[in-house]
């Protein structure tokens, strides 16, 4: 087990995602954030944060939940729902960035790409992830990335947050059985 | 969770999983998204043997929500009427790759006869067995009290629920008993000891003859229909006898507690069991539970639809 990224490298890759955000969307009015639950929720609160620190305003942030538009719900058992929250201004015309904490095959970006577009028709959509791990199975990269890590397939990435695990770090552990 | 028989079957912690994905899919509903491609391509039937209007549109509405494809058979016009037993039945949709059954059939015991005869692979869900069960109603009404009263609590704990009228015939009493019980609420059951079954003394509630004494002590009082079709025999002297002693009226409805509840599982027979004042009062949660019912049968299908069963994998 390695250490990928330490608490103050998870901050400073946040900060960086924040301006480069910022910089591409010309400011933070016309950007909606997106968070996919559950560690990609947390982390678009704090890209969030970091925006509003650096602008001065808040930023519509929301949460969008992919479960019942993912194409492998019949590979495992049922899977919990978790909350959709879209902020007020919604994402119609909106510059939508879609949050989430490790970006692998692809496949959950591509169901929230189909999330997306059953609530609405967003000007552009753009996609911020903490690690990239390669091995995409569909055509879909990052706009943001805090860091990319290549992996084998068979080691396991964790992304800890304060909120949930006392800890801000990521971890790179070599593979179980499974 | 393969099938969906009884409300005995479920754990508590089932019940509330049912209750929380219902929950996160009326607020997908709510919003402007109507249709989820979750069960694209699984045929669902409905497999109705008995009358009904709202659990079998509730249970089709539900499953369009998701997708899927839904077959409407009715014992009227089919085989069934012509004499086909159960089981030809069952054989029949499973050769048309039935993914499940939603049965409702007059016999208590005709779901889990189904089920337990692996006549058929798919998935069978319980929509009322003759006066055995009919767990979706409970847990839309489970799920609608937990909404109006339950103050962000995952269970009913402390909630007294009376349940008054023709216990003796209904599924949605004996659905309801287990799974409020199950969740925490105390519950009451308020009718004449000619319409309460035989050994419900053995039943976790408490029993009373005095309507005017439980109504102002109770959270959630459920009135149930006076199922003419099932008396062959007298239960009671005459319905303005009835009415007058076990009718939810204007002065019962004043005397409820400041936050109390008014539900029926429908069909409601006015004038008898309920008054039409009472049933559209503010009070009233009524076509809450209609609507509440669509999310609930959408989080049964997802949970025994859309992910793995045994040796699919």
């Amino acid at each position: 087990m390695s250490l990928a990224l330490s608490a103050p490298d998870m901050s400073r890759a946040i900060t960086r995602i924040a301006h480069e955000i910022l910089e591409k969307n010309s400011g933070s009015e016309t950007v909606t954030i997106l968070g996919i639950p559950t560690r990609g929720a947390h982390l678009a609160q704090r890209i969030s944060a970091a925006i509003s620190e650096i602008e001065g305003n808040p930023v519509q942030t929301g949460t969008l939940d992919i479960t019942l538009h993912r194409d492998d719900l019949r590979l495992r058992p049922p899977r919990a729902l978790m909350p959709t929250v879209i902020p007020p201004l919604g994402v119609e015309g909106r510059n939508v960035i879609l949050v989430d904490d490790v970006l692998y095959s692809g496949r959950t970006i591509r169901a929230a790409l189909d999330a997306l577009g059953e609530i609405g028709r967003p000007k552009t959509v753009q996609l911020a992830v903490l690690i990239d791990r390669g091995h995409r199975e569909l055509p879909i990269r990052a706009d943001y990335v805090g860091k990319n890590l290549p992996t084998s397939a068979q080691q396991v990435i964790k992304v800890h947050f304060v909120e949930f695990d006392a800890i801000d770090e990521v971890l790179l552990e070599e593979g179980s059985d499974q | 969770m393969k099938h969906l028989l009884s409300i005995s079957d479920l754990s508590k912690v089932d019940a509330i999983r049912i209750l929380d994905t219902a929950e996160s899919l009326s607020a997908a509903s709510d919003g402007v998204v109507k249709k989820l491609p979750t069960l694209r391509g699984r045929t669902v039937v409905n497999l109705f043997a008995e009358d009904s209007t709202r659990t079998r549109i509730s249970f089709e509405a539900a499953a369009k929500r998701l997708s899927a494809d839904v077959i409407n058979f009715s014992a009227k016009g089919s085989s069934v009427s012509k004499g086909e037993s159960l089981k030809d039945t069952a054989q029949t949709l499973q050769s048309m790759g039935a993914d499940a059954v939603i049965i409702r059939h007059s016999a208590s015991g005709a779901a889990h006869t189904l089920a337990a005869n692996k006549w058929m692979s798919g998935a069978v869900i319980n929509a009322g067995d003759g006066t055995h069960e009919h767990p979706s109603q409970a847990l839309l009404d489970a799920f609608t009290i937990r909404q109006n009263l339950a103050r962000g609590n995952s269970d009913l704990a402390g909630l007294h629920v009376a349940i008054v009228g023709d216990i003796l015939h209904s599924r949605v009493a004996r659905s309801n008993v287990l799974l409020l019980t199950k969740l925490g609420a105390q519950v009451t059951l308020v009718a004449p000891p000619t319409l309460l079954p035989v050994g419900v003394e053995m039943w976790p509630v408490n029993i009373s003859y005095d309507f005017d004494a439980i109504v102002s002590e109770v959270d959630v009082v459920m009135m149930l229909r006076i199922q003419l079709e099932r008396m062959s025999e007298m239960f009671f002297p005459n319905a303005r006898e009835y009415s007058h002693y076990f009718a939810l009226n204007t002065d019962r409805l004043s005397r409820m507690k400041r936050n109390a509840i008014v539900m029926h599982p429908g069909p409601m027979n006015r004038g008898l069991e309920i008054t039409a004042e009472s049933a559209d009062s503010a009070r009233s949660v009524i076509l809450e539970q209609v609507k509440n019912g669509v999310s609930i049968r959408m989080a049964i299908l997802y949970l025994l639809l859309a992910g793995s069963t045994e040796g699919e994998i």
